[in-house]
């Protein structure tokens, strides 16, 4: 009820088109919200705006969500290097690419993501996370937790339990961690594990943790018993009523512009395309006929395209010809096996017709596509 | 980096000639005078080294990890500059000037120090940046006083549009900005100094996005407006911002151009009829629940795949090929139907492969699978080479009749259109709904003759408006 009447306050505010300070402004200098969606992209889009529309002077902000299964790689990594695309497709596991630092994290259901919003003069991280140790600890004192001096929180000394990481503008900051509560671990080491070979790039790398579920040391916790914990010692500090107010990202009145955000952090060009320049230098093995063929492979992959392509074949194992059509097309595409499979299937539309060709052809181009 | 000075200096020259007494003395030791502090405002574009402000918690070194600009660009205040990074956490560095980006400091993967240079930037004197002191002040401070607060939000402006707004004695905080982060532009106060006078300005783009959801409720503001200031309409130019964009022809875009190109080599006659689906529609329905049952979706096209087949096994010489010098016509065995599939990044055409030994069924499994695979992108080299013949259902977006490009090396492609419902006479001459669906063909010339295409089309025909005509020749 509270909620409509918010609403309603929203409608004449944009009506009227005066800041729609109903919702945002509260007593006190802070608001907890909690999105009610699992999608990643909704959910990084709301930090986004936050960040980009909030004055965050007079109030501070946390926001508390969780994703369906999905890979958070940071701004300035390289998704082949940190996780299993392959798998990731398979498993129809989203993959997200965050605008502010750090390493790469699998989340799902079973893990918490919390953001601080202040300003950039208030941005302080260790702060944020003993907050969060101090809220575990009220809920069940026995607990082993405490934050190190590289952000994390570990468990028992030894498992890591939440990862941080950072954005800051030019006003406003955000912090934010995960909190593994009861995630599929197997899943989680499975998709962070990279098959790709011979990556050579400057992009952040992650450094991989043992890590653990607060579920595991503790049966009888669950993830409402966790945020509402933190929620109360948020409140506690920043003097104001332990009240979650619900956000929903895909309200374009409370939020304009937002579905633009979400759209934007789907894109390839963001999530791929972001990629720092790396270079490629593998061999494969191609099984054909009677012989096992050695083919050496050097790529430079640039703003997730194919900059350069060098394919070590032996002499006349393709026409010529075909083997210059096909290093000029992938030349400019995008490093996406989607994208090369229907190109490389397309020229073959145009090709002599023969079948031992397109035998060879085939099997050159899924191993390439392999590579991707 | 001297010379560089004076060669910007002395290109400034041309611009703003009443300043050339001031480059008649020694412009070497001018430009020198620059580097250190502006203290006071000079004639030429003054170079201010932007240094990287305070991070925070004690940090001193970041990493740069993205130029959003080059050296040459010119930038406003506020705009982002660049990326960097340090321990986690991810910075977007701003500019504290309007300008021309003259010199950046460090390269991709650099080390950038707190409290030394970014980039040097060329600000322009006449907009009247008068003194700040660069180097000790944390920006912080700075953006104070260059903020008012309304309501709880910042009220962004240039230096440039305040001092209009202050020449015009309008409040700020009384204007709506459309600028990047509700920034208020000079058209902003242009806007609301026309409302003042009473004239009537377009509306401006902006309004009309945002929200998209909520168009209908948002909207009744402005005509209302509108009608009540018809009599006294003052047409002002609308500022087109837009500009040509140029990208290369990179990845699908680059196959389609191969394809089509050898697409247009082949002699494409057409043939269009109209089918009656009325007994198929009422079949799909009776057995649409049968296959949800078992965990397929069924649309109408496996029937017309089939029926495609069917038509295939009567006249071969469509699921040919023509070698490239057509000197031989190879009759191919299986019927690979290739299906053009829609998707995000372009077109794509998966087949099913053998469909003459396929049930409908069968051939709804597949198509399920080809396009779950498709909308993830995921298909397969298998999935996409090998077809024979291809089926363009072109009318489940819309349209009639098409004129579809036949793909090599195949020599037949139909295009579907949409089923609408029409009126048509019985034979006992009566007017009923009837749903009709029309197919474009297309066929290679060289081989396929038009009697044979409407022999075809009447084949595939019959079997589509009478169903139960397929249960004869099912095999």
């Amino acid at each position: 009820m509270v909620l409509q009447s918010f609403k309603n306050c929203l409608w004449l505010s944009c009506v009227l088109r005066t800041p729609k300070a109903c919702f945002w402004s509260t007593a006190g200098g802070g608001l907890i919200i909690q999105s009610v969606s699992n999608d990643v992209y909704q959910n990084l889009a709301v930090e986004d705006w936050i960040h980009d529309h909030m004055d965050l002077e007079k109030q501070q902000i946390l926001f508390l969500w969780r994703n369906s299964p999905a890979v958070v790689i940071g701004r300035h990594q390289n998704p082949w290097q940190e996780c299993n695309l392959r798998l990731l497709r398979q498993k129809n596991i989203k993959l997200a690419r965050r605008r502010s630092g750090g390493g790469t994290v699998y989340h799902d259901l079973g893990n918490i993501n919390l953001t601080f919003f202040t300003t950039r003069k208030k941005y302080e991280r260790m702060g944020n996370l003993k907050l969060v140790v101090k809220a575990l600890k009220a809920l069940r004192p026995q607990l082993d937790v405490h934050v190190t001096d590289r952000y994390d929180i570990l468990l028992n000394r030894q498992y890591k339990i939440s990862g941080t990481a950072a954005k800051l503008g030019r006003t406003s900051a955000y912090h934010h961690c995960t909190l593994l509560c009861n995630a599929d671990k197997f899943v989680l080491s499975s998709v962070l594990k990279s098959p790709y070979k011979g990556l050579k790039s400057n992009a952040t790398p992650s450094v991989p943790a043992s890590v653990k579920n607060l579920f595991e040391e503790d049966a009888s916790l669950t993830s409402e018993m966790l945020l509402d914990a933190i929620a109360k010692e948020y409140a506690v500090q920043h003097q104001i009523d332990h009240h979650i107010t619900l956000i929903n990202p895909a309200d374009e009145i409370l939020l304009p512009g937002i579905s633009n955000k979400t759209k934007e952090l789907q894109t390839w060009e963001w999530v791929y395309g972001k990629t720092p320049k790396f270079s490629i230098s593998t061999c494969f093995n191609m099984a054909y006929e009677d012989s096992v063929l050695d083919v050496k492979v050097n790529m430079d992959v640039k703003h997730g395209r194919i900059e350069v392509c060098n394919i070590d074949l032996p002499e006349q194992w393709l026409p010529p010809g075909l083997y210059s059509e096909l290093v000029k097309s992938l030349t400019g595409s995008k490093f996406c096996p989607h994208e090369i499979s229907t190109l490389v299937t397309k020229l073959l539309r145009v090709c002599p017709q023969d079948n031992e060709l397109h035998n060879r052809w085939s099997l050159l181009c899924e191993n390439m596509i392999r590579l991707m | 980096v001297c010379i560089h000075r004076v060669r910007s200096c002395s290109s400034i020259r041309f611009i703003k000639s009443k300043y050339v007494c001031v480059f008649d003395k020694s412009a070497l030791k001018f430009s020198h005078q620059q580097r250190l502090f502006r203290t006071s405002p000079v004639s030429c574009g003054q170079i201010v080294q932007f240094k990287l402000s305070d991070i925070g918690e004690g940090i001193t070194e970041v990493t740069v990890k993205e130029w959003y600009i080059k050296e040459g660009d010119s930038v406003s205040q506020f705009d982002s500059i660049c990326e960097v990074q340090s321990d986690k956490a991810s910075v977007t560095i701003t500019s504290r000037y309007d300008g021309i980006i003259r010199k950046l400091h460090y390269s991709i993967d650099d080390i950038a120090f707190v409290g030394k240079p970014l980039v040097d930037i060329e600000i322009d004197a006449s907009k009247g940046v008068a003194s700040e002191d660069v180097v000790e002040t944390p920006p912080m401070s700075h953006e104070e006083h260059t903020h008012q607060e309304i309501k709880g939000h910042k009220t962004l402006a240039t230096p440039a549009v305040r001092r209009l707004a202050m020449e015009n004695n309008i409040k700020l905080s009384e204007v709506v900005g459309t600028g990047k982060d509700n920034r208020i532009l000079k058209e902003d106060i242009l806007n609301y100094l026309a409302k003042q006078t009473g004239a009537i300005l377009p509306p401006s783009p902006k309004a009309e996005i945002v929200p998209p959801l909520r168009k209908t409720e948002a909207v009744p503001a402005a005509p209302k407006d509108k009608a009540r200031r018809i009599p006294a309409p003052v047409p002002r130019p609308i500022a087109f911002s837009g500009k040509d964009r140029t990208e290369p022809v990179t990845g699908f875009q680059k196959a389609m151009v191969k394809t089509m190109s050898a697409a247009l080599k082949i002699p494409h006659f057409g043939y269009s009829d109209e089918i009656d689906l009325t007994q198929l529609v009422q079949l799909r329905e009776e057995l649409k629940s049968l296959a949800e049952i078992r965990g397929v979706k069924l649309s109408f096209m496996p029937f017309f795949i089939k029926a495609a087949s069917l038509g295939l096994l009567q006249y071969p010489i469509l699921n040919a090929s023509l070698d490239e010098n057509c000197q031989n016509v190879t009759y191919k065995a299986s019927h690979n139907i290739g299906v053009a599939m829609d998707t995000e990044q372009g077109l794509i055409v998966p087949n099913v492969k053998n469909v003459q030994v396929c049930s409908v069924f069968d051939i709804a499994v597949e198509l399920n699978r080809l396009q779950s695979l498709g909308s993830a992108g995921q298909l397969g080299t298998s999935d996409l080479t090998g077809g024979t013949f291809t089926l363009s259902n072109i009318g489940t977006i819309g349209g009639t009749y098409a004129k579809a490009v036949i793909l090599p090396p195949e020599v037949a492609i139909g295009a579907l259109g949409k089923i609408q419902v029409l009126p048509r006479f019985n034979d006992k001459g009566e007017v009923f709904k009837a749903q009709i669906m029309n197919v474009s063909w297309s066929a290679d010339h060289r081989v396929i003759d038009g009697a044979t295409m409407a022999r075809f089309s009447n084949l595939w025909k019959s079997y589509l408006e009478n169903p139960a005509s397929m249960l004869l020749d099912l095999k």
